[in-house]
């Protein structure tokens, strides 16, 4: 029997990891496995991986090499961006911290963690495409405002933020800048200086780098607390002996990226708009959730009227067909996602939801099986469906 | 979270999905905010149930417990579906994750508001041969939708 086919439509998940960059990182296992801070040759290597993976970290959002600080993951560069500029600031009495409703829990729940502290936080709302109020964002700041931290992309409708105006906002009235940028980076331009942005948080397996590896950009001569004491690894900001191969595999995969961006991008808008075309026509009663146009090139997200969103995954799943949805079926809890909520959507609009995340290994074929096969599993949902009309 | 192989045979392949156009019991459960309806068909002769059929709008387990429910109940009579037990649903389905255990309540509620509804169209009083159906207004919201929450 043929193997079924798989047409991986995840992207904003995690990605699969790009054979370059897994074979420039086997050697780190087990030639190249030395501590990077250790004065022999063999743990020099590492050290010089890690300052070349540091330089192409950096290029990607115009940043110095000095300025990259790797970390175990994107929630963990939020942390240290929320936690680490919190804490202090703590001693001045500056205690308030403004962020946006429709984050991703990575930065939501350490901002709830922090009021638990007893520091106050802004939650900003955002438009039904998923824009963040800069009105309302520029009148939450205040006297004792240390941080506003919005992310540069969302993740689960694709929208892209105005962030070269929230840098702009920030800058004016003295205000730290952090974004999440786990998806933005790589698959758009983004540039500190010009945009402002005091800290970035990214993620290696969002652009076909490893899991469990990821890196915060920390503006010069900021000083945060540090959130991980240890050894004093990474200039004292994140102790703990440095994972040199995931670190190379960040570095090979941003600087992939940097290097094709222009042209991955137009593939992708062209896939895109394709998906999101194609499926607004062959499917009725069908909508897309966040922005028309400015989002993230691989983005697609929709709601569907009288159908379930994990029903809908798992019968995709049997046709082959990877993709996610913010049912509150699929959140293990009884609520459909926050950033659904957040851009107003109804609860049983919510249920209904699909997310279709393109990337670097998806091909026009890919578009054509998800076009031919939705239609057919929705219509399949709602035949079963006590509350659809059609 | 992983579903049993019994659950997604229900889930891929419901058994008795449809309306019956001449029910004489109808029953459904459940609400659009929650993500869950169950709508269900009932053909009663000689208090034994004929035919069942089900509706559902609802996650892999929603559709995999209202398809094992109706297998449970078709053909039996009145009295006996009336002992239709969540458990026994999750059992017959080889369990259901702890997140999921709500389904299979909305399933045994789905059954037992048909069977109200049967006994009301003869202008019998359900409520002291059932008991609640989740369809009184006094336990809406306050059953145990969220007790099974992890
Ligand atoms: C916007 C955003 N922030 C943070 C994260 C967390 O990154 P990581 O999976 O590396 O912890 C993700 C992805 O899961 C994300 O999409």
């Amino acid at each position: 029997m043929a193997e079924p086919r798989l047409v991986y439509a995840d992207n904003a998940a995690t990605t699969r990891v790009d054979p370059r960059v897994l074979e420039k990182m086997l050697p780190f296992f087990s030639v190249d496995y030395g501590n990077a801070s250790t004065l022999y040759k063999l743990g020099q290597r590492s050290h010089a991986a890690l300052e070349e993976a540091r330089k192409n970290v950096a290029a990607v959002i115009g940043a110095k090499p000095g300025e990259i600080f790797f970390t175990g993951s994107g929630t963990e560069a939020d942390n240290m961006a929320l936690r680490g500029m919190m804490h202090s600031k703590q001693a001045k009495g500056r205690k308030h911290l403004i962020t946006t409703t429709f984050e991703h829990p990575a930065v939501l729940q350490t901002a709830r963690a922090l009021e638990k502290e007893g520091f106050r936080v802004t939650y900003v709302p955002v438009d039904r495409t998923g824009t963040v109020d800069l009105q309302a964002l520029e009148d939450a700041i205040c006297e004792d405002t240390v941080l506003v931290s919005v992310m540069a992309a969302n993740n689960e409708i694709g929208t892209i933020q105005p962030i070269a105006e929230i840098g702009r906002i920030c800058r004016s009235k003295g205000v730290y800048f952090h974004t999440d940028a786990v998806q933005a980076y790589g698959h758009m331009p983004l540039n500190v200086d010009e945009m402002n942005i005091d800290m970035l948080s990214l993620s290696a397996h969002k652009i076909c780098g490893p899991k469990g590896v990821g890196a915060i950009y920390i503006r010069s001569g900021l000083m945060l607390d540090p959130v991980i004491t240890g050894g004093g690894q990474e200039k004292n900001r994140r102790s703990g002996t440095e994972n040199v191969p995931g670190i190379v595999g960040l570095g090979e995969a941003a600087r992939i990226k940097l290097e094709g961006m222009e042209q991955e991008n137009e593939r992708l808008r062209k896939m895109q708009r394709r998906l999101i075309d194609g499926v607004l026509s062959s499917v009725p009663e069908c909508a897309l959730t966040g922005h028309p146009e400015n989002r993230l090139p691989g983005s697609c997200s929709f709601t569907f009227t009288a159908v379930e969103g994990e029903s809908l995954v798992l019968l995709l799943d049997m046709k082959g067909i990877c993709a996610s949805t913010g049912s509150a079926c699929s959140t293990g809890s009884l609520d459909p996602s926050h950033v659904l909520m957040a851009i107003g959507l109804s609860h049983e609009t919510s249920h209904g939801s699909l997310r279709l995340s393109l990337g670097e290994f998806n091909t026009e074929e890919d578009v054509d099986y998800i076009l031919q096969e939705l239609p057919g599993v929705v219509a399949r949902l709602r035949a079963m469906s006590p509350v659809w009309k059609g | 979270m992983l579903y049993s192989e019994k659950v997604m045979d229900h889930f891929a392949n419901p058994r008795n999905v449809g309306e019956i156009p001449d029910a004489n019991a109808i029953g459904e459960v459940g609400n659009l905010k929650c993500g869950d309806i169950m709508k269900i068909y009932m053909k009663i002769e000689d208090d034994v149930i004929k035919d069942v059929k089900f509706q559902t709008f609802g996650c892999g387990a929603a559709v995999a417990t209202s398809s094992m429910a109706t297998e449970m109940v078709k053909g039996k009579s009145v009295k006996d579906a009336m002992k239709l037990t969540n458990a026994a649903v999750m059992e017959a389905l080889d369990g259901l994750p702890p997140v999921k255990v709500h389904c299979s309540v909305l399933a045994e509620e789905a059954i037992k508001s048909a069977l109200a509804n049967y006994y009301k169209n003869q202008g019998i009083d359900p409520t002291p041969i059932i008991g609640c159906t989740g369809e009184c207004e006094h336990c809406h919201g306050e059953h145990d939708h969220t007790t099974d929450k992890e």
